[in-house]
């Protein structure tokens, strides 16, 4: 199996404070990860690494077998930054998030984050913008209008399989918080992403719609074709449907493999399982 | 209804309004007050909703748009002023550098040309700038242009403090209708396309339209080049109204007010800012005039009233707008044919209406 996302000796430093210290992981096709850890851990800033928000202080993403995302300690980091591999890496590749998009990887947020004042089709059709080929003029003047109703007909369809078909003309944010975190992944692979990341996508969720989530989590997987990278604190729906998960600990991975192996390591409880999953 | 019949309905509407405009011409006497208010009316109409592409469809707060105007204004005097006229129009700068015309339809896509090349040079460090900032550098901008324009230095090419005129103007209101008409179909139209929805998707939240491979940079420099292209016609056409152009004209005071009519007209409507477009300029120029003069009733003086009152009753407006009234008179929503049918009719309107703008160029 061909790894889809590896992430090499990735460190972030803001300051003083390390927030994703020297971490390595890979995720590989077709594969659901779960990244887990307390509070603070540094998981979102490592997703943040990936998708460009942050240049990382140190270290080197590869999607696909390709080099995305290199950088090295520069300007007042060279003094602070004391981590390995420090002079491993020499050039800098840091492109913006809408760059990272067009290459495949798509995400979610943690705190919602949709565009409010449109309704549920024109938030799916607005993530088609970016495979456009038509531009500013002949977009203008609807010269394109074949593209244009390919991108109509795409959105219906992908709304039609996820089940959201009812509620196309709803404003997105009057929908049901549920149903808000479903439109977000919907609209995440309206983009065409061969990677999805989801940050906490069970978060505030009751258990019978996190019941729901896993089930749609596992189907897209399987009718996209999709690699799943995400980060999750309900430790049934982890548990369910990773194949494997990576902890962090302090910005540190501190263990990686099976469900079954992570439930079962006792650095993994002393971290974080032995108090949040017992009760 | 359908999308057809709203679109003929719309067609018929718009040259209905034309011979309207065509009628009155011939009958009314050329000095009514009704000309000035129309045309002036359209020209801010079209500034109006060149601001509400960038304030209110992409959320870039910027106050630079008198500066663009500015530009417009100039270029497109420089560039039609006719070569025998040069010596009188540049007399302390022995006829200016520029010796030669084109055409007026060619001056107003220059007008426009060159207020966007500006805005797309300005844009490169400005748009890094959020919000208030941004407003700040944009209107920043606009006073310094005004200031080099007025520059004895530049005299040969912008007659420095002195006025440029002799320029062809129009000779018919349908002029200012039908280039404003254009200008604003093509923004609806731009609006309503892909780019249009990522402008909206980069207003309602930036962090998500870039992570849905929106490039903030280019679309926030293409949505501020474009309106300021529109702000520059808009400018020529403000000249050709005025039939003299002098840098002094294009204080902040017409961002203001220009700004005060995308407010009251609805921050993300282009009906709205049409509409209020006309009422502001009505107010300003026509029914409100009084307030600027010394009244006596019998040999009583009206208190307060006197030259500057009226901007004082604008100030006291848009601040009850602003408390009261945020969502202006149309809000987010276009007028449409449509909408008031469902709205008599009685037929669920809540996203028609919204939607209406698709029919309603």
């Amino acid at each position: 199996m061909s790894n889809v996302l590896k992430v090499e000796n990735v460190t972030m430093q803001f300051g003083g404070v390390i927030a994703v210290d020297n971490m390595n992981l890979e995720v590989n096709k077709g594969e659901i990860i779960s990244l887990i850890g307390p509070n603070g851990a540094g998981k979102t800033t490592a997703f943040n690494v990936i998708t460009g928000v942050y240049a990382p202080t140190n270290g080197a993403v590869y999607f696909n077998g390709k080099k995305i995302i290199e950088n090295h300690p520069q300007g007042k980091m060279k003094k602070l930054y004391q981590g390995e591999n420090s002079g491993k890496y020499n050039s800098v590749l840091a492109p913006t998030p809408d760059r990272i998009t067009k290459m495949g990887i798509a995400r979610t947020f943690q705190n919602i984050r949709l565009f409010k004042s449109q309704t549920v089709f024109e938030n799916i059709l607005i993530a088609k913008h970016l495979r456009r080929t038509s531009n500013l003029f002949t977009a203008t003047f609807h010269l394109n209008g074949k593209e244009e109703a390919q991108m109509r007909a795409e959105a219906e369809e992908l709304l039609k399989i996820l089940g959201l078909e009812d509620v196309r003309d709803e404003l997105a944010t009057s929908l049901p918080y549920g149903k808000q975190r479903r439109l977000e992944i919907a609209r995440a692979m309206a983009t065409r992403p061969e990677l999805l990341l989801l940050d906490e996508p069970a978060a505030g969720m009751n258990p019978q719609e996190t019941d729901e989530l896993t089930a749609f989590i596992a189907r897209i997987r399987d009718e996209f074709g999709l690699t799943i990278f995400m980060i999750e604190h309900h430790m049934d729906l982890v548990m369910e449907i990773s194949d494997r998960i990576y902890v962090l600990d302090f910005g540190k991975p501190i263990a990686s493999g099976t469900p079954e192996e992570i439930q079962n390591n006792p650095r993994v409880i002393e971290a974080y399982l032995g108090g949040s999953v017992d009760e | 209804m359908t999308k057809k019949k709203a679109t003929i309905i719309n067609v018929s509407l718009i040259v209905a309004l034309l011979v309207v405009l065509y009628v009155m011409e011939h009958v009314l006497p050329s000095t009514a007050m009704i000309f000035t208010v129309l045309e002036k009316g359209a020209i801010y109409a079209l500034v109006a909703v060149s601001m509400n592409l960038l304030n209110g469809f992409t959320g870039l707060f910027s106050l630079g748009q008198a500066g663009f105007m500015l530009l417009g204004a100039y270029t497109y005097g420089i560039l039609t002023i006719p070569v025998d006229q040069r010596e009188f129009v540049y007399q302390y700068f022995d006829g200016g550098i520029v010796q030669f015309t084109v055409p007026v339809v060619v001056a107003l896509i220059a007008a426009g040309a060159v207020a966007a090349v500006f805005a797309y040079l300005i844009g490169l460090p400005v748009l890094r700038l959020k919000s208030d900032y941004l407003a700040i550098a944009t209107l920043g901008f606009a006073e310094i242009i005004r200031a080099v324009f007025q520059w004895d230095k530049l005299g040969p090419l912008t007659n420095g403090s002195n006025l440029l005129r002799s320029y062809p103007t129009y000779n018919s209101i349908l002029f200012p209708f039908v280039v404003s008409g254009i200008c604003i179909a093509i923004i609806v139209m731009l609006i309503n396309s892909t780019y249009g929805r990522a402008f909206k998707a980069i207003r309602d939240d930036e962090i998500a339209a870039e992570a849905m491979g929106i490039n903030l940079a280019h679309h926030k420099r293409m949505a501020f080049t474009i309106s300021s292209f529109f702000a520059g016609v808009s400018g020529a056409l403000l000249a050709m109204y005025q039939t003299t152009i002098q840098a002094s004209m294009f204080r902040s005071a017409m961002t203001y007010e220009i700004l005060l009519i995308v407010v009251i007209g609805g921050i993300g409507s282009v009906t709205g800012s049409c509409i209020s477009s006309f009422l502001f300029i009505i107010f300003s120029e026509w029914i409100l005039r009084f307030l600027d003069n010394d009244t006596y009733i019998g040999s009583f003086h009206v208190p307060l009233l006197r030259s500057g009152f009226r901007k004082v009753v604008f100030s006291v407006i848009i601040m009850i707008i602003v408390l009261f009234f945020r969502k202006g008179l149309m809000g987010t929503k276009e007028f449409s044919v449509q909408g008031i049918c469902n709205f008599f009719t009685g037929k669920s309107r809540k996203r028609k209406t919204a939607k209406g703008g698709n029919s309603n160029e």
